[in-house]
């Protein structure tokens, strides 16, 4: 490294010679490269390693069922997985579920984080009881819904005018969708509306104070006020839950297992891997959506220009 | 005055709605663990427990008599506070790092730290399964508190920087230039100083280990480090075909009481921990 890193106190006194100071940096630095290291380490150990890992194995036909006999065939377990409609079905329940749940924890979440920024009292009861659903183990809250919208023993079927006293919400593809998509909105927009509320409470209160002087109407000051100051905020907490979101496992494993077409993508591949033993395709299928979350997050990044030092809080 | 008025009926209405919202689905939970099981398995529609249907505290008192469950609690009682404590101790050193010096590679660390925090976790459980079974850690405890700790580090190196940066760190610096070393400057000073966001790392890294699913279905195959949300999920009771709801709620309004506390006891705090990532302070 250069002897002229600068080191960022330079608060202290000048020292006569620059020797000195190179030390000094170097110092920092190792003592740096110490810090950072277990637990960079430990990271790579479980993340990196395995993929690399899932990589070579996703290139044989393996069986943990007939571990000796292992086969190289290329990429023929990506071929395979790639021409399987089960693969693009699975692909696409869990972009419709990413979708239309961060764009319903968006609007929920924004509105609560409103209420939450004018209300003054009773402000940590509100609080509280916004992080159980956070709080709130997603096995639970699967049980908790499939319960509520069963029709032998849920209380959805009666409480909604629509919807006959004995209508089978887990009988066919729609309304199991929709169990399953509003247990995932009910747990994870309180998490959304508090790094919205984090956002607005950026929002400077001069600004909003003189766009209501010169007669901007409440809509007005949401749209060219309000939102364009808090945009860093809601792109991170979209791109956080959108990524969240795509890898959807918990709540379908409990609320349907899969039944009726409802399988996400990370619930084939766990089949695949645990329930089947099948090694080689289904550490394609572990390569492959590693792949598409990385192609999630570019295209958010893109398509809403965020800014990764925000997320990175750099700055 | 008027407008005032309609607007404070606005911001109540909002909270009674953000209260509802919250806690329907929890207060629903707590009264099916009190139907009785055989009103369940007859049918027992309705929100509360119909009249005789009812089961007393019995469904908790059966669940926490069967064993599996009472192991599944240690276990996850057990992984996730050594997790979040090994966790949460490597993150402050590292989180130090970053905070405080100057060192070439801490982009590389914190976009590690970001990509590993949107990872699917999904995508791991294979190769883990195979590699935890060639090194004889799979269904036991370091076998699920070392990915715990690594899908944690993201988080608590976040969270801990974030904090860190707030530090008055000119008493760091009085520190050293009253003869302390780098070392001693961090330790007799700063840790003092950082121990509340060390805190609140600590309940949102507990709040993921206590959460976890995957890695408890893919890497346990029995009792042994069966974790609570899996073995909820495989609690099937006598009859695979009908499901014993009301036993399942209890089990499960077991296994969310210790966050329930946590989150009545440190509101502030964790609020402060999830949003310190969220903007530029």
């Amino acid at each position: 490294m250069s002897v002229d890193t600068p080191a960022k106190h330079t608060a202290r006194a000048p020292r006569p010679s620059k020797p000195a100071e190179s030390d000094r940096s170097r110092a920092e630095n190792s003592l740096a490269r110490k810090l950072v290291a277990p637990a960079l380490i430990l990271m790579l150990l479980v993340t990196a390693f395995p993929m690399l890992r899932a990589l070579y194995l996703s290139l044989f036909e393996y069986s943990l069922t007939a571990p000796d006999d292992r086969n190289f065939v290329g990429l023929g377990n990506y071929g395979t997985a790639l021409s399987d409609p089960l693969f693009w079905r699975d692909t696409g329940n869990t972009v419709m579920i990413m979708i239309v749940t961060v764009a319903f924890e968006l609007v929920i979440g924004f509105a609560f984080a409103m209420v939450m920024h004018k209300v003054i009292f009773a402000r940590g009861a509100i609080r509280t009881s916004i992080l159980i659903p956070y709080g709130v183990i997603t096995v639970v809250s699967g049980f908790a819904w499939q319960f509520a919208f069963s029709n032998t023993n849920g209380f959805v079927n009666s409480w909604l005018p629509f919807t006959p006293d004995d209508f089978n919400w887990f009988g066919q593809y729609w309304s199991s969708m929709v169990a399953i998509m509003a247990s995932e909105i009910w747990k994870t927009t309180p998490f959304m509306s508090l790094l919205l509320l984090a956002g607005l409470a950026q929002v400077s209160e001069d600004m909003l104070e003189a766009a209501k002087v010169d007669g901007a109407t409440w809509w007005q000051r949401l749209w060219k006020v309000i939102l364009p100051n808090m945009r860093a905020a809601i792109m991170v907490a979209v791109l956080f839950r959108a990524l969240d979101a795509y890898r959807i496992f918990d709540n379908i494993f409990v609320m349907t297992a899969g039944a009726n077409g409802t399988e996400s993508i990370s619930f084939l591949t766990y089949r695949q891997v645990i329930e089947q033993f099948q090694l080689g395709i289904g550490s394609a299928l572990s390569v492959l959506l590693f792949l598409s979350v990385l192609v999630v997050a570019f295209v958010i990044v893109k398509l809403f220009r965020v800014n990764l030092a925000d997320a990175r809080q750099e700055g | 005055m008027t407008k005032n008025l309609k607007n404070n009926i606005g911001t109540v209405l909002g909270c009674l709605l953000i209260l509802v919202w919250c806690l329907l689905p929890v207060v629903w939970i707590i009264s099916l663990s009190f139907k009785s099981q055989e009103a369940v398995t007859v049918g027992s529609p309705g929100f509360f427990p119909s009249d005789g249907g009812g089961a007393g505290w019995s469904n908790y008192t059966d669940v926490l008599k069967d064993d599996q469950f009472f192991r599944s609690i240690v276990n996850s009682i057990g992984i996730s506070l050594i997790a979040t404590v090994l966790s949460v101790g490597l993150a402050t050193l590292a989180a130090y790092a970053i905070a405080r010096l100057e060192f070439v590679g801490k982009r590389f660390v914190l976009t590690t730290a970001l990509v590993i925090a949107m990872f699917p976790v999904v995508s791991l459980v294979g190769p883990l399964f195979d590699m935890w079974r060639t090194f004889g850690i799979y269904d036991t405890w370091p076998g699920l508190i070392i990915p715990y700790m690594s899908f944690t580090l993201p988080l608590a190196i976040w969270t801990l920087s974030a904090f860190f940066r707030e530090i008055p760190w000119e008493m760091e610096q009085a520190a050293q230039v009253d003869g302390a070393t780098s070392w001693q400057a961090f330790r007799k000073v700063i840790v003092p100083l950082a121990a509340p966001g060390v805190f609140t790392a600590a309940i949102l890294t507990f709040f993921f280990a206590w959460n976890d699913f995957v890695f408890g279905i893919s890497l346990t195959s029995t009792e042994a480090a069966r974790p609570i949300p899996a073995a909820l999920s495989f609690f099937v009771g006598a009859d695979p075909f009908n499901r014993p709801a009301s036993l399942l709620a209890a089990g499960a309004v077991v296994a969310t009481v210790p966050i329930i506390i946590l989150v009545l006891f440190f509101q502030r705090k964790i609020v402060a921990g999830l949003t310190a990532g969220a903007v530029k302070g």
